[in-house]
């Protein structure tokens, strides 16, 4: 012990490259997190901006601001930018950032897989988003227009957009396979002596489950995406019914990646729900081995049920009856996770600072998702509620009440630990009342219309729908502003800010916690013993 | 039953017109440049039901909407309470529990469980099943068949039995589109020709398409069902009672998605069967016109016609396009090349062989399938005549009768 205290103290922790090298060439979890974290913020904003063009161009029936060609490319490009550049990567920015400090490792397991996995996304979302810029110059039409999912034959029909944003999630696929593999190696390698799988964190339980969907089903994606390019390009007819293909293929497996995709952005943050929550009530997460197993069975849930996101593509009776019980099946594992929330919080002692306000929030925003979930297994009923803007609600509440409201509770709860210095509780607190406010009035609108029937994806509508569609415009602009809250918040806590303990939560247990704020550039250089 | 459905419309209607009042008052029509009379229409659920499925999935959807509502209240109101009751400031110690201890807890945490089970698949789960069986049931009693094919961005319908086709597009002005003139009633859901279809019969709906996937949807028929290039896919419904309905299409089909209605006249049989000898009537004067040897003006105003119902949207009135996506016509290389070769047949990749067969990979459809002899040709001729285009030659329908 003695020893190695000398050591490091004749060797000061922090020796880096200045400047820009020490970004480029790092291979600290701290560095790599932050530069995740940092890329998911300007990505957020970037998907943000295409779909506010979005919503001001529906702002009133009529086209306005933009042909239907642009408007088409923007909704899809939004969705994989705040997927794949956004969600996801601030996923992996927590992971880096905690997953050592939570299990007592001195670093992840892989740093320099760590440091490439990382600078595959700039590329990336360069690819992604250069159609636009190339368009203006006259070269090509554009980004991808076909929404996210690729459907095929319109998308084999598609311009150049659609072969960069092949590209680009292939990159994007082989950066997440690489951070899974990394998270996978150092959970199962390097917790610290006497932390055994079920002395864990349940953060990091969530993030091992979501590591191995992302192995499981990517490369699925990516060979469905490669197909696809050969059909473009080569030849091929997979999905070609001409040839012998058929277009439905396309969507099973574009689906299979599809649904445990969803779980892939959700796990990490149902997984650090139960750490906000025992910090903030001030007592134990409840139901620990419940909520692992429950982790466990939506993991394999997740790959049983993806048909029920084509329905209306027609299929035979038993495959509609089995792919809507099976869909409904994952509302038990997920009541599981719901109760356990619920049973931390009772009987503890509360306080609500922004992390606790946002958990809370996204409890009662993510039941909207689950329960209109439930309801949309239903095969008949879902005729009526699919590929309308009742789906649009319904997912933007799992994934922006669910997702990214996640994200922030996680945020707000570790930047104390990240910076040393308290953010500012107020402005926190409003960009918490904003954001749930205006939320609910961007896309609670959004399940009426798709009940009166307005198809999603449609640059211009009926009149009929003219009212809703201004009052999510509305919501729509108010969310977004309400965003540089947030990051003029992260930004001045960064910078300076009241000095925080060790502890910084009053309520807050493990090991993270033990460490100094913000942690030595290398932490847990000799591993913590667990009792 | 019936009293009590309607006592719940009335109620709900009630509340709808609160709503809409404040809406109002919030969003005055005038600000939004609308008429008056489209702001009242929109509602809170789904639209009047007018087919037996339809009816079962609006019953179906308010007993789920129910059960999730009082699910979502009960489970927040234990939380809202216990955030009321278990806060710091209100003095409450925390307690040490990390999972259930002993047989009551056990008893209490496993409840839930119980009562979720029994809704997804006894309470949910069995008109589910019942309502699949009934909606994937195409064939028992079906009275009549109607075949509907999407086609970027229109859709074609036809008869089978009674031998009729034709195809149906927006009918909404581009200039209301444009905002360059006020909005119709019916905007962007009214078609130039509707399908029409008889009341109290069972019509089994055989859907296809020709370029990418599209969605037939008409929300007050319960039914939405994609149109699969390639593949024949099935639904069926019986309107019950005569009006006319209209739908869009669902499914993300390029760039006019969005402009591709569905409109159904739903009417007695007795005038269903006039209307169906009207179409055969015409159909016949159409198909005698390809016997007749046209003028070149008859051909050129036709054209003019056939291309702007059908070929506008991509290649635009201008015959300039959208390049690269969508050619220019105007001094295009295709279109000024020869027209046949030397035995009056079709030369690969020439101007007619694109009309007539598209070009594979591309939004440029095979036209031969859903044009008649005098379309093909009218808009052919006048296709070689306009926008610049000075080729002075034409083709008549006889021709492409034969070159089919």
């Amino acid at each position: 012990m003695s020893t190695a205290t000398t050591h490091a103290a004749e060797h000061p922790a922090e020796h880096y490259p200045g400047g820009l090298m020490r970004w480029l060439t790092t291979t600290n979890h701290k560095d790599i997190g932050t530069m995740y974290l940092t890329f998911s913020l300007i990505m957020f904003f970037v998907g943000g901006l295409m779909i506010l063009a979005v919503r001001a161009e529906l702002f009133q029936p009529g086209l306005q601001l933009m042909q239907p060609e642009f408007f088409n490319q923007l909704i899809g490009v939004h969705a994989l930018v705040m997927i794949f550049a956004a969600l996801m990567p601030a996923a992996t920015g927590f992971a880096n950032w905690m997953l050592p400090l939570m299990i007592g490792a001195p670093d992840m397991a892989l740093p320099r897989l760590n440091n490439w996995g990382f600078w595959l996304l700039p590329p990336a979302a360069i690819l992604l988003t250069l159609p636009f810029t190339l368009a203006l110059f006259g070269i090509g039409d554009g980004a991808i227009a076909t929404g996210w999912t690729f459907y095929a034959p319109l998308s084999v029909q598609g311009g150049m957009g659609v072969d960069f944003a092949i590209l680009a999630v292939h990159i994007l696929g082989i950066s997440s396979i690489m951070g899974s593999i990394n998270i996978i190696v150092t959970i199962f390698n390097m917790r610290a002596p006497g932390m055994t799988m079920m002395k864990l964190p349940l953060f990091a339980w969530g993030w091992l489950i979501t590591a191995f969907l992302l192995i499981a089903t990517l490369p699925v994606l990516a060979g469905a995406v490669t197909m696809l390019l050969t059909d473009r390009h080569f030849g091929t007819h997979f999905f070609d019914a001409a040839g012998g293909g058929d277009p439905i293929l396309f969507q099973h497996l574009f689906w299979f990646f599809g649904h445990p995709e969803v779980y892939i952005l959700l796990l990490p943050v149902w997984g650090l729900m139960p750490h906000v929550l025992s910090t903030f009530s001030r007592k134990p997460a409840y139901g620990y081995k419940a909520q692992v197993y429950s982790f466990i069975a939506i993991g394999l849930l997740s790959v049983m049920v993806w048909a029920h996101h084509f329905f209306t593509a027609g299929m035979p009776v038993p495959a509609l009856i089995y792919f809507m019980f099976s869909t409904m099946a994952i509302s038990l594992p997920l009541a599981v996770l719901f109760f356990c929330w619920i049973a931390t919080m009772w009987k503890g002692a509360m306080t609500f600072e922004t992390p606790m306000l946002f958990a809370v929030g996204f409890i009662v925003l993510f039941g909207i998702a689950g329960l209109t979930g439930l309801i949309l297994a239903d095969v008949a009923a879902d005729a009526q509620y699919h590929h309308s803007y009742f789906v649009v609600a319904h997912f933007h509440y799992a994934l922006f009440a669910g997702g990214i409201m996640g994200v922030m509770t996680g945020v707000y709860y570790w930047l104390p630990k990240w910076t040393g210095h308290m953010y500012s509780e107020k402005l926190g607190k409003l960009h918490f009342w904003l954001t749930v406010i205006s939320f609910n009035l961007t896309f609670l609108p959004q399940f009426f219309l798709g009940l009166a029937g307005m198809p999603r994806r449609i640059p211009d509508y009926a009149l009929q729908f003219a009212e809703f569609n201004a009052i999510s415009t509305l919501g729509a602009f108010i969310l977004g502003l309400s965003q540089l809250l947030f990051a003029w918040n992260i930004w001045c806590c960064v910078r300076g800010g009241q000095k925080v303990d060790n502890q910084v939560w009053e309520g807050a247990e493990g090991l993270e916690w033990e460490l100094s704020s913000p942690p030595p550039h290398h932490s847990w250089e000799i591993q913590p013993v667990i009792k | 039953m019936a009293s009590c459905t309607l006592e719940t419309q009335t109620a709900r209607n009630a509340d709808v017109n609160l709503v809409a009042w404040l809406l109002r008052s919030l969003f005055p029509p005038s600000a939004l440049l609308l008429p008056g009379a489209a702001s009242a229409a929109y509602s809170f659920n789904f639209p009047e039901p007018v087919t037996p499925i339809a009816r079962e999935t609006l019953h179906i959807h308010n007993e789920f909407m129910l059960i999730i509502t009082v699910l979502f209240v009960v489970v927040f109101a234990i939380m809202i309470y216990s955030m009321i009751k278990h806060r710091k400031s209100s003095g409450h110690a925390p307690a040490t529990f990390a999972g259930p201890t002993g047989a009551l807890q056990w008893f209490w945490a496993l409840v839930p469980f119980a009562i979720l089970l029994f809704i997804d698949f006894v309470l949910m789960g069995i008109p589910a099943v019942k309502a699949i069986i009934n909606m994937e049931d195409t064939q028992t009693k079906a009275d009549m068949v109607l075949k509907v094919t999407g086609m970027q961005w229109k859709w074609q319908y036809e008869y089978p039995e009674a031998g009729v086709k034709f195809i149906s597009t927006l009918a909404t002005p581009r200039d209301q589109i444009s905002n360059a003139e006020a909005k119709g009633e019916h905007y962007l859901l009214e078609v130039d020709k509707p399908v029409v279809l008889p009341v109290g019969k069972k019509v089994r709906v055989l859907l296809t398409s020709t370029d990418v996937i599209h969605t037939w949807w008409v929300p007050q028929f319960g039914v939405k069902r994609d149109a699969i290039p390639g593949f024949l896919r099935e639904t069926w419904v019986l309107i019950e009672k005569p009006g006319i309905y209209r739908g869009q299409c669902a499914e993300l089909c390029g760039k006019d998605h969005g402009f591709m209605p569905v409109v159904v006249h739903a009417v007695p049989e007795p005038e269903y069967l006039a209307w169906v000898e009207t179409q055969k009537a015409e159909a016949k004067a159409v198909a005698g016109g390809a016997e007749r040897t046209w003028s070149k003006d008859e051909l050129l105003v036709e054209g003019k016609a056939v291309y702007e119902k059908v070929c506008a949207a991509c290649h635009q009135p201008d015959g300039k396009g959208l390049p690269p996506a969508f050619p220019a016509l105007a001094g295009s290389k295709v279109v000024n090349g020869p027209l046949l070769d030397m035995n009056g047949k079709v030369i690969k990749d020439s101007h007619v062989d694109r009309v007539m067969h598209g070009k594979a990979g591309t939004a440029m459809q095979a036209f031969s399938a859903s044009l008649s002899d005098v379309e093909l040709a009218a808009v052919i001729t006048y296709e070689r005549n306009s926008f610049g285009n000075q080729m002075g030659d034409m083709i008549q329908p006889a021709q492409i009768k034969s070159l089919r």
